[in-house]
């Protein structure tokens, strides 16, 4: 999104948020240089300060393009989804060591199927979804349609995809583009 | 201290593991495609598993906020690797092997 399409209120609210986590994030990473030798040293902070705010405004426009909606209601909704996200990791591997080791066969196809998601971020959390779950990997996504092309390994994980869509529900609840 | 020692070697065997599997996987595979499921799956496992071992043996401390964000960028970076390398592959035309053909 370039500057000119931004309101100025959208604008504050995007540089004060991006501050905010950029501020945090050199917290974590650097707190022990505040915290350990001498606490509430004011010149290692403000040397934080100023290296956040210089992000900021190197980087707002494109960190947080503008206030979305309902977040907080998605961040909830997302959570719980990347622990069962987490869960299919440690499935996808089993079933890959299954395979490697000849248990399950190894029969892989091409498969094409639509769904309704649109926004950006909905896609992506989607694709990686895909390539995280067993016995599947995006290759490649056609955003105007919300069409994924995939490689499956197998029968099953392809017909997971295109017969049963309980991620595709799962991603259309999240970001509510069912 | 023993415990924790334990603990740890567990996550540690656990995660190189499967990493070698992956690399076994890389090997027996027929084509392109199928070995990338191997190594691309295994490896992000493999990986979590490691961090967490290296977490358990440090002990908690700001280090293990620093490996928590690794482990976040790993989850990001794999997929999103795996997805260009296949993606690559795809476009330029390198064939997908179907069950029955020869090896590649």
């Amino acid at each position: 999104m370039d500057m000119a399409s931004m309101k100025e209120e959208d604008r504050r609210f995007s540089i004060i948020l991006t501050f905010c986590i950029m501020f945090m994030f050199w917290l974590l990473l650097s707190a022990w240089t505040v915290y350990l030798p001498e606490p509430y040293d004011f010149s290692k902070v403000s040397r934080g300060v100023l290296a956040a705010l210089i992000v900021t405004f190197l980087t707002y426009e494109m960190f947080v393009p503008g206030r979305g909606t309902k977040v907080l209601l998605k961040l909830r909704r997302f959570i719980p989804y990347v622990g069962w996200e987490l869960w299919q990791i440690y499935l996808a591997t089993i079933d890959v060591t299954k395979r490697v080791f000849g248990i399950l066969e190894v029969d892989p196809q091409v498969i094409e199927f639509d769904t309704t998601l649109r926004s950006d971020f909905a896609l992506v959390t989607f694709a990686n979804s895909i390539t995280l779950t067993p016995g599947t990997i995006t290759i490649d996504v056609e955003p105007e349609r919300g069409r994924y092309i995939v490689h499956a390994i197998a029968k099953g994980p392809a017909e997971s995809l295109t017969v049963d869509q309980t991620m595709q529900k799962k991603v259309g609840y999240v970001f509510m583009e069912e | 201290m023993l415990a924790i020692d334990v603990i740890s070697t567990m996550f540690l065997a656990a995660g190189a593991f499967f990493m070698i599997t992956g690399t076994v996987g890389l090997l027996k595979f027929p084509d392109f495609y199928t070995r990338m499921h191997a190594t691309g799956k295994c490896d992000t496992l493999g990986q979590i598993l490691i961090i967490v071992g290296c977490m358990i043996y440090e002990g908690f401390d700001f280090i293990t906020i620093k490996l928590l964000l690794v482990t976040a960028f790993y989850l990001l970076a794999g997929p999103v690797s795996t997805h260009a390398l296949m993606k690559a592959g795809y476009v330029t035309g390198v064939p997908v092997w179907k069950k029955g053909d020869k090896r590649m």
